[in-house]
């Protein structure tokens, strides 16, 4: 598992753009600033860890959109309207969101479907869904909230590392160890490389998929309670379109679309990027926040560009056969 | 290894197996016991059912009717994972491991060292390397496997499935990209294996291999079993026969008459070509009407000559001549362009599309050559289809099957049919009878020398020696990375060959042994 090139592209694209950026904006390489970005990217970066897993083993989860609206909506009524105590509300939509998850993993193995589809549909389901329970903003006015925001460390240079960013920090550690250190990891690769061959050597392909997308979901939800942290707000319409940025994201971040390569590091500095882009549109003042979506467009184009030509040169059978006989 | 107590108990019992692909009977009431601590080949002809049989034991293909008991308990497997637990490991024909994963994890996958819930990444790459080792093989094992050749990529699943084979290893074809060398070292651990009572399995073209290392032979025509014999009491013949259901026309022999004709026109020569670090530059003519054999260990530079001379490779020095003006060869399109076809070793990555069917396997090339505003007619298509399923004897002879359900060897004569087809002045031959029964290995071996006779030049790679005798004019000997002699008439034997594979005389005699 060398997926050591394209993370390192992706991580000179990074320290350039920043060294270009506080160029022309000195005030950008600040702690400030910094802190700023990691709170407003902490949703993305924690479903983009997520979809990492989804992709490196092949797949695709176009759900996690919808799933951190749904989130939102749900958690905001049941604090606000049912009465539900803050910490029972996570859990529960923790559980539904795990649970939607693995529905869509088992459906995707049990009847050989394409993830592009069944997420499809999933995403179809959970926006529906959200838009059931309620189609205004719904404001959360719990105390937990306020201390939660308010809830920050105090970096030398005056910047703020909030609770949410602390929160998506830790999953993002958290995805790197998965991914890396433990048997689930290897079997995530594994099924990336090839599902049928997988399968012939043992690994319980099934579980595995329903594993997976169950886990993307299942971050795609705490996501949408950092959301929810992050607006106070609870309302079917948020989180749009989030599901191609945490893409582009694992894209930038040297993640094969195809899988069964990629890390959750790339990923991390994938969101990095975005944000990075988005931070320096609005200290410019006079670009329109849609140059982001430009810029993450040209950017992805680069790096799937480059990737082609590394698969590429990855094909060529490489002169290390001399081991074979002494 | 036969019990002087008596026959040893039997360890996997499969009865009345019966397996269809719609319309394809694949398996019809098949019996097979395999006895601990024997090695027992299972042989027959190209889509005799010999991986069908293996798929259906370990559960990745479910079973029509039937049973399959081991020891005591009858085992329902329902999955690849079902039959490694239940102690069965296999290497299926079709290479079957994880081009994106490392070596190590490849070996390990699923079954990793572990400590608190963590792989342990430098207790796997010890054992990886260790496991390795006794396949002769000291490679980096953290490195991606898909960086490796074949050969290496089937030795690390033989040895994976060597090291998970409890009760019983089953090896489809193992020795179809090993050399001498290599199959040396895997016979070594399965006798080792068999004499701790592991029952083995053994499916192999390679009638010396059988003779040498089997104990008892099952053998299947057609989806039936046709018997089970001691190894020892059978005659060649007798097995070919029984194979085939017919006499085997006779094949070997040397080339009549090779040296009676007048020096033969230069098709293609290559003078001081050679790339850096992939192969010394070398002196090549290949003349029409003639067959040049390379022959070497696996890594001496075989294909990457092969490679060079089509034009898959760049080379960075010396000059490539076509009918004495000189070319450009620097893609697989130049190639192409002059004339020359190139089959490569690598069936699964570099040859046939899977979902395509015969038909359209076998025009590819030709369609290539000719452009895409010229199309072939589906009726030259069909024509093409049904003149090479015929001369190949491709089974079934259903043009319109996509090839991926084909057998491995009915894969092979596919690949060999479609260069066939675009008609080439230079054709290179990468181990062109691999995975191919002993019928069609005759009939491509005469095809090979018909084609000669045509004024086709040949570049044919083979690990077998004995068959690059039988056909080869000349034939060049490379050893690490250089061509180290060249033999041509009466000079073409083995022995001469072996001699100039191995640098002293030391390493032939191990070779022989
Ligand atoms: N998945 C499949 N679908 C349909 N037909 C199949 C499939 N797999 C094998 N067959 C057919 O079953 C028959 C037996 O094939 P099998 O692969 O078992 O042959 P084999 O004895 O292993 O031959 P070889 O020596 O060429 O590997 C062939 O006619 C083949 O075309
Ligand atoms: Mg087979």
């Amino acid at each position: 598992m060398k997926g050591l090139p394209p993370v390192l592209i992706t991580a000179i694209v990074l320290v350039a753009g920043f060294v270009l950026c506080a160029l022309q904006f000195p005030n950008i390489a600040s702690t400030r600033v910094v802190g700023n970005l990691l709170t407003d990217n902490a949703f993305l970066g924690i479903v983009a860890t997520g979809m990492t897993f989804v992709i490196i083993s092949g797949g695709i989860d176009l759900s996690v959109g919808s799933v951190i609206g749904f989130t939102t909506v749900f958690v905001a009524l049941a604090i606000e309207r049912w009465g539900m105590p803050p910490l029972v509300a996570f859990v529960a939509i923790l559980a539904l969101s795990a649970a939607f998850g693995a529905a869509m993993g088992a459906i995707i193995h049990v009847f050989d479907l394409p993830p592009f589809i069944v997420t499809l549909a999933g995403m179809f389901l959970a926006r529906g869904a959200s838009f059931l329970l309620s189609t205004e903003s719904v404001p959360i006015t719990a105390p937990v909230y306020s201390t939660v925001s308010d809830f920050a460390f105090r970096m030398p240079g005056g910047g703020r590392l909030t609770a949410i960013a602390i929160i998506m920090l830790t999953i993002v550690i958290g995805g790197v160890l998965l991914l890396r250190l433990t048997r689930f990891g290897a079997n995530v690769y594994a099924l990336g490389g090839g599902r049928a061959t997988a399968s012939l050597m043992g690994v319980a392909v099934g579980k595995m998929t329903v594993k997976i997308y169950m886990l993307s979901s299942l971050l795609a939800g705490i996501a949408g309670i950092v959301f929810s942290f992050y607006t106070s707000a609870g309302y079917s319409l948020s989180a749009v379109g989030v599901e191609l940025d945490s893409i582009a994201a694992v894209v930038i971040g040297g993640t094969l679309l195809t899988g069964g390569q990629g890390s959750v590091i790339g990923t991390f500095l994938g969101v990095l990027i975005q944000g990075m882009i988005q931070t320096y549109i609005n200290f410019d003042g006079t670009l329109s926040s849609w140059w982001t979506k430009i810029a993450t467009g040209v950017l992805l184009f680069a790096f799937i560009a480059l990737q082609q030509g590394l698969v590429a040169l990855a094909r060529r059978p490489v002169a290390k056969r001399a081991g074979a006989v002494s | 290894m036969e019990n002087s107590l008596g026959p040893a108990p039997s360890l996997l019992e499969v009865r009345g197996i019966s397996k269809s692909f719609g319309a394809v009977r694949a398996l019809q009431e098949v019996d097979f016991t395999l006895r601990a601590g024997e090695i027992h080949a299972l042989l027959g002809e190209n889509g005799a059912g010999k991986s069908t049989l293996i798929k259906v034991i370990t559960g990745v293909f479910p079973r029509d009717a039937g049973v399959v008991r081991l020891g005591d308990e009858e085992v329902a497997t329902r999955s690849a994972k079902a039959a490694l637990q239940a102690g069965i490991a296999t290497v299926y024909q079709e290479v079957n491991l994880l081009p994106n994963l490392s070596v190590a994890q490849n070996l390990f996958l699923d079954r990793q060292p572990m400590r608190f819930g963590i792989v342990r990444e430098g207790e796997m790459r010890r054992r990886a390397k260790a496991l390795l080792t006794e396949f002769g093989l000291d490679i980096d094992v953290a490195a991606p496997l898909g960086s490796y050749s074949v050969a290496i990529q089937h030795v690390t699943a033989i040895a994976r499935a060597v090291d998970l084979s409890a009760r019983v290893l089953i090896l489809d074809e193992p020795t179809a990209s090993l050399d001498r060398h290599e199959v040396e070292i895997l016979f070594g651990i399965m006798r080792q294996l068999a004499r701790r009572g592991i029952g083995i399995v053994f499916v192999s073209h390679f009638l010396d291999q059988v003779y040498e290392i089997s104990d008892r032979i099952t053998v299947l025509r057609n989806g039936r079993l046709v018997g089970e014999r001691e190894t020892a009491s059978l005659p060649r013949l007798e097995l070919i026969r029984m194979m085939l259901g017919r006499e085997l026309a006779e094949t070997t022999g040397a080339r009549a008459a090779a040296n009676d004709h007048p020096p033969r026109e230069i098709c293609a020569s290559f003078e001081n070509y050679g790339k850096t670090g992939y192969v010394a530059p070398f002196n090549l003519e290949l003349r029409h009407g003639e067959v040049v054999g390379l022959a070497g260990l696996l890594g001496s530079g075989r294909t990457e000559t092969a490679r060079l001379v089509f034009g898959a490779e760049r080379a960075d020095g010396g000059q490539a001549k076509v009918d004495g003006a000189s070319l450009r060869l620097q893609s697989p399109r130049d190639g192409v362009r002059h004339g020359f076809g190139y089959c490569p070793e690598e069936r699964k990555t570099d040859g046939v599309v899977a979902e395509l069917t015969v038909r359209e396997n076998i025009v590819l090339a030709l369609q290539a050559k000719r452009g895409l505003h010229r199309p072939l007619s589906r009726r030259e298509q069909d024509e093409l289809a049904r003149r090479y399923v015929k001369m190949l004897d491709i089974r079934p002879p259903d043009a319109e099957r996509p090839v991926g359900l084909l057998s491995g060897g009915n894969q092979q004569k596919v690949l060999l049919a479609r260069w066939l087809a675009t008609a080439p002045r230079l054709l290179v031959l990468d181990e062109p009878t691999r995975g191919i029964d002993v019928g069609a290995h005759a009939e491509i071996i005469r095809l090979i020398r018909e084609l000669c006779d045509d004024g086709l030049a040949l570049l044919v790679i083979s690990s077998e020696l004995d068959e690059i005798v039988t056909y080869s004019d000349r034939v060049v000997v490379l050893r690490d990375r250089a061509h180290v002699e060249e033999l041509s008439g009466e000079a073409i034997d083995v022995t001469n060959i072996l001699a100039a594979i191995a640098a002293d005389g030391a390493a032939m005699q191990e070779a022989r042994a």
